[in-house]
């Protein structure tokens, strides 16, 4: 019977990974090169936005992953706290720069598209505010991972800060709305419909949207990948100077 | 625990405990914003909430890393763990002694600045009123950073990294009230709001801190 916990083991995750992670890249690639193309060249111009309105092929998969890899570096933190399996551990710390390059990606193209269309780069907006203090969440994140040197400290640390933030990351949410409503257009994908974007940009959308979630999903497992193994040369090392 | 949060905040007072510190740079921030804005009344009545909870918190923040630094140096944290005392009470002796010798300082002094950037009357009430109920939440996610970068070699940088975004709605709420209550507007929603935040932290946070401290000193 197998079960998910079978990939605690690195050896099992590296063994696994290394025939899934070709697939999944390979189908990151093409659901992006399709989703952006046809987004950028299939689809009409906007009556009101012009041609601007291409961004959200970029910007809504980002800002959509950005949020989504804090929330598997929960998800990962609880289990390195609970099971003490050190793949979760890695796995969570590969996250945080793909969320970080998430984030940057979702807050530069937002302000490329602010520019024009609010005439402002940028503002004090609720939304925006929250992804300006996510983004200073992820680099205290990556910066205490950086700055301890015994590695199941750092996991330990991290994994605290990680759940203590998302508490703190979702009240700021909600406090910023006291401000105002803001200038940032409600969600454009919802389960119901009646504030959905029409057709032609919603499948070339998803597709995008499917092309940077396998892209992120490649990215952190190969950074798993890359730190199992730089623990394993590590442990090598040090046997072979023990002599 | 009684004992402990005497010894703190004796150790604090004493010369080179920085007790000063705070409430000096607080001094300063708001002296200087003037200089730094143009002395027009008006504007500065306008701006005097949002730069008094500013200069509180940065004065809070930089007497964060010597709620722990001092103890873990000399090992007297070490001695802390093994007591019978909990972790739990620690911290929370810790974060209440800081309260004790920065944030209430900055209570008191903040009316006095207030006059200086020109705050009108009925604003002075609300002010000190969400200083009050903000600072122990300053405290106690700060011992929480504090703890987290106990055992980096100067994790002063990180320590502010760290804190800074959780400072986030203190500051709006704390910020919203006093500047609600200058304008003569009606503040019990974000009160209760700060209230609110103050409580979940004094009454969570510390077990964070505990778990985190009891990690550092393994």
């Amino acid at each position: 019977m197998s079960s998910v916990w079978e990939y605690a083991n690195p050896k099992k995750f590296i063994q696994t990974s290394d025939r899934v992670l070709p697939v999944i890249a390979a189908m990151a690639v093409l659901c992006l090169v399709t989703g952006l193309i046809w987004g950028f060249f299939f689809t009409p111009d906007d009556y009101k936005q012009g041609s601007t309105v291409k961004i959200i092929f970029i910007h809504v998969p980002s800002a959509l992953m950005a949020i989504n890899a804090w929330l598997m570096m929960v998800v990962a933190s609880i289990i390195w706290i609970v099971r003490r399996h050190h793949v979760s551990a890695l796995a969570a710390r590969a996250a945080a720069p793909v969320g970080v390059v998430m984030t940057i990606i979702a807050l530069a193209t937002g302000a490329i598209w602010g520019q024009p269309m609010w005439g402002t780069w940028w503002a004090w907006d609720p939304r925006l505010t929250s992804f300006l203090i996510l983004f200073l969440f992820y680099l205290g994140y990556i910066a205490l991972w950086a700055a301890i040197e015994n590695d199941d400290t750092a996991a330990d640390l991290t994994s605290i800060l990680c759940i203590v933030g998302s508490v703190f990351a979702l009240m700021s949410r909600y406090a910023v709305n006291f401000w105002n409503q803001g200038l940032h257009q409600p969600a454009t994908l919802t389960v119901k419909t009646d504030s959905n974007i029409a057709d032609v940009f919603y499948y070339p959308l998803m597709v995008s949207i499917a092309g940077f979630m396998l892209f992120c999903i490649a990215l952190i497992v190969l950074g798993t990948q890359t730190e199992i193994r730089a623990r394993r040369m590590r442990a090598l090392m040090a046997r072979e100077r023990m002599g | 625990m009684i004992a402990l949060l005497i010894r703190d905040v004796r150790l604090a007072i004493r010369a080179g405990g920085g007790f000063g510190l705070g409430l000096a740079f607080f001094l300063i921030v708001v002296v200087l914003v003037p200089f730094g804005v143009g002395p027009r009344t008006e504007l500065l009545t306008s701006i005097a909430p949002g730069i008094l909870w500013l200069g509180a918190l940065l004065a809070c923040l930089l007497s964060l890393d010597r709620i722990l630094a001092l103890d873990w140096e000399d090992g007297s944290l070490d001695l802390l763990a093994t007591s019978p005392l909990p972790m739990e009470g620690v911290v929370s002796m810790k974060a209440l002694a800081h309260w004790l010798t920065t944030g209430l300082p900055l209570v008191i002094a903040a009316p006095v600045l207030a006059i200086m950037l020109n705050l009108p009357p009925q604003g002075f009430g609300p002010l000190v009123l969400s200083l009050i109920l903000g600072t122990p939440a300053l405290s106690v996610i700060g011992t929480f950073g504090a703890a987290l970068t106990v055992g980096v070699k100067r994790g002063g940088l990180l320590l502010s990294l760290l804190v800074l975004p959780l400072y986030v709605p203190t500051l709006i709420f704390g910020a919203e009230v006093s500047r609600r209550g200058a304008e003569g507007m009606d503040f019990s929603t974000p009160l209760a709001m700060l209230a609110g935040i103050t409580c979940g932290t004094i009454a969570i946070l510390p077990f964070a801190s505990a778990a985190v401290l009891r990690v550092n000193l393994r």
